[in-house]
């Protein structure tokens, strides 16, 4: 923030002003995005035959656990945590998915915006219920996993449904050069339209205060228990957008919640965001999950047996972590 | 020491008194909804199922009590459970529980290691433990495949057997781990120690307590009694399969929580999580006898959990 107001301020040339202080904001996104540039480098070198089809295919297995981690992201900044997200994209997934089945590409345009207003509400629900009852988010979100995919059980017995064909051709192919997923862009732009200018109003603003100190933001006068609904809500939206890729990318609806909930929340501490809140964005969070994924491409690329992939998946994970509070102890001693 | 007992609702009478309540309530409830339930049988099976439920409520108790969580205890009790099934055939039984239980202090002491020398989110340290444990069970399977064994006689024994038709057997574990746990945090220094780190971490510290050895003992334990329950566990379904404990986990949460243990440390305690397990177990089963669909019972389950939780908050924030 100085940083900012300094290159306001001082004379010279602004444009390297900024450019070094939006580095400075953001020096662990492009630590990830190097790193995942180097990671690319790799996995050609392990893998020559790796070309479109093998982005083209990232693109499409990273989007859901993408807009999860987005939808953590929202949450986690502000202090909570939300571990319904799975059950969540499952409920929005099987409606979706069911509600498709037979219909005309006219009705599924209805059907997709009826189900990102549906993710709304299941946000919204959440929150309220945690700002209401007072009771940790934890746990609030936890039970209200259970409900959730009991909704989505009573949706869809069985894995069923079907999707829109221009909904599966959104995120199939890829856009201008054969080198560009469409999937990717169609994650870039909704993130892009949906967070950046919420980032930038009051909300924006409200969440990060609400999340590195709820009292100094409530004495500042934000409401603190309508910013903790609105987090839920659009981390809602975001867990529909979730639901609904997955139901274009499989072209089905499956009641039972993938392992979404804790890998997004994986995925949210790789990116950069504090689980005490206030901290990071989501732009972060997103790189990481395509990073994680690619490192499980690569690791089949070695002949690595998939069991020992989770066990990597586990001690990046914790590795990652621990390197970071070890950087932060030693400039808190310095 | 009298300002650490003081803060202490599990050793308020009115709240426990409020846990238990509910627990007859429900109980009361079952009995209206299906008339001639509940019985002695019926209460032994409601105990029986209860146990391993309240040792993993225990590891999430005793790691809440400092401000944590431990997620690993799925997986840990899952690889226990699997592990000492495929060594029955080879080293026998008792190497078998000897060697899972190694393996799972092991997963522990990483975890301890990680939350109380490096400060990791012990969320993510044991998120993290637990994909670890379960890709290495995974990656044991593969390697022991021939082996095939099965949960032993004994363990089966002990996990699912019952006295005169009606006493649990798991009892006979579970009632002098509950008493080392009730009596460890009510009359050792080191119980007093975890209310102390998770009350005040600074003032904790201030006071000389040395909270890095504390919370590596802390999750040491914590995966041992996982361990413990995994082996109940196996011997209750009679499988062994490396994510048979998973769908513990959130429940386990849940029942420390209704049991009254605060997830923001200093606050709780094992007598309140274990009313907390047979809530949730009499929960379950009535759910299961109205014969709702699985989809009905997932919700109410969770519903009320959320009810429970928030009426608990609300009588801790009047008292």
């Amino acid at each position: 923030m100085s940083a900012a107001t300094d290159a306001v301020t001082r004379p010279g040339p602004r444009v390297a002003d900024a450019m070094l202080s939006f580095a400075r904001r953001n020096t662990w996104t492009l630590a990830l995005l190097g790193f995942l540039a180097l990671l690319l480098v790799f996995t050609k070198l392990i893998n020559p035959g790796y070309g479109i089809p093998g982005v083209q295919g990232l693109a499409i297995s990273v989007l859901p656990l993408a807009l999860a981690a987005v939808a953590q992201a929202i949450v986690v900044i502000t202090g909570g945590i939300d571990l319904s997200i799975g059950s969540m994209m499952a409920l929005t997934s099987v409606i979706s998915a069911s509600l498709m089945l037979g219909q005309s590409p006219e009705f599924a345009m209805f059907v997709v915006l009826g189900t990102l207003l549906l993710g709304i509400v299941l946000g919204t629900v959440n929150g309220t219920l945690v700002v209401v009852t007072r009771v940790p988010d934890i746990v609030v979100t936890l039970a209200m996993s259970f409900v959730w995919a009991g909704c989505a059980l009573l949706v869809l017995r069985t894995p069923g449904g079907a999707a829109a064909p221009w909904l599966r051709e959104l995120v199939l192919g890829s856009v201008l050069i054969p080198w560009i997923p469409k999937a990717a862009v169609v994650l870039l732009v909704v993130v892009a339209v949906i967070w950046i200018p919420l980032r930038r109003s009051r909300f924006g603003l409200s969440i990060y205060a609400v999340g590195s100190n709820r009292l100094a933001a409530f004495r500042s006068g934000v409401s603190v228990g309508r910013t903790k609904v609105l987090a839920y809500a659009v981390a809602g939206l975001f867990a529909a957008l979730a639901g609904l890729s997955l139901t274009a990318s499989t072209g089905i609806g499956t009641p039972v919640p993938g392992p979404y909930t804790l890998q997004s929340v994986a995925a949210v501490v790789l990116g950069g965001v504090s689980l005490a809140g206030g901290r990071g964005g989501v732009f972060g969070p997103l790189v990481a999950v395509v990073i994680l994924q690619l490192i499980r491409t690569d690791m089949t690329f070695l002949n690595v047996n998939t069991n020992l992939a989770t066990v990597a998946q586990g001690a990046i994970l914790v590795g990652v972590v621990m390197a970071g509070s070890i950087i932060e102890m030693r400039r808190r001693r310095a | 020491m009298s300002a650490v007992e003081e803060v202490r609702p599990a050793r308020n009478p009115w709240l426990t008194w409020v846990t238990w309540r509910r627990l007859f309530a429900l109980v009361i409830a079952s009995e209206l909804a299906r008339p001639g339930i509940v019985s002695l049988d019926w209460a032994g099976v409601i105990v029986r199922a209860a146990v391993p439920l309240a040792i993993l409520a225990g590891c999430q108790t005793l790691t809440m009590l400092t401000g944590g969580i431990d997620l690993s205890v799925g997986a840990v009790a899952s690889m226990s459970g699997f592990v000492l099934a495929t060594l029955v055939s080879g080293p026998g039984v008792g190497a078998g529980i000897i060697i899972a239980l190694i393996a799972a202090a092991l997963a522990g002491l990483l975890s301890g290691i990680g939350v109380g020398v490096f400060r990791v989110h012990p969320l993510i340290m044991t998120l993290g433990m637990g994909l670890i444990v379960l890709g290495l069970a995974n990656w044991w399977q593969l390697v022991m495949v021939q082996a095939g064994g099965g949960t032993p006689e004994v363990i089966r024994f002990i996990g699912s057997a019952r006295f005169e038709g009606i006493i649990p057997v798991n009892l006979v574990v579970f009632i002098p781990l509950a008493v080392l746990i009730l009596l460890g945090l009510r009359r050792t220094g080191y119980g007093r120690m975890l209310y102390a780190i998770g009350d005040n971490p600074v003032a904790a510290r201030l006071a000389g307590a040395r909270a890095w050895q504390v919370l590596i003992v802390l999750y040491v334990i914590s995966a041992v009694l996982a361990a413990i329950a995994g082996f109940l566990i196996s011997g209750l379904t009679n499988v062994a399969s490396v994510s048979l404990a998973d769908s513990y986990v959130l429940p386990s949460v849940a029942a420390a929580v209704i049991g009254g243990t605060s997830i923001f440390g200093g606050r709780g305690g094992f007598g309140g999580t274990i009313v907390g397990a047979l809530i949730l177990t009499v929960l379950a089963t009535l759910l299961n006898s109205l014969g709702y669909p699985e989809a009905v019972r997932q919700v109410l389950f969770g519903a009320i959990i959320v009810v429970v939780a928030a009426a608990y908050t609300r009588v801790t924030a009047e008292s």
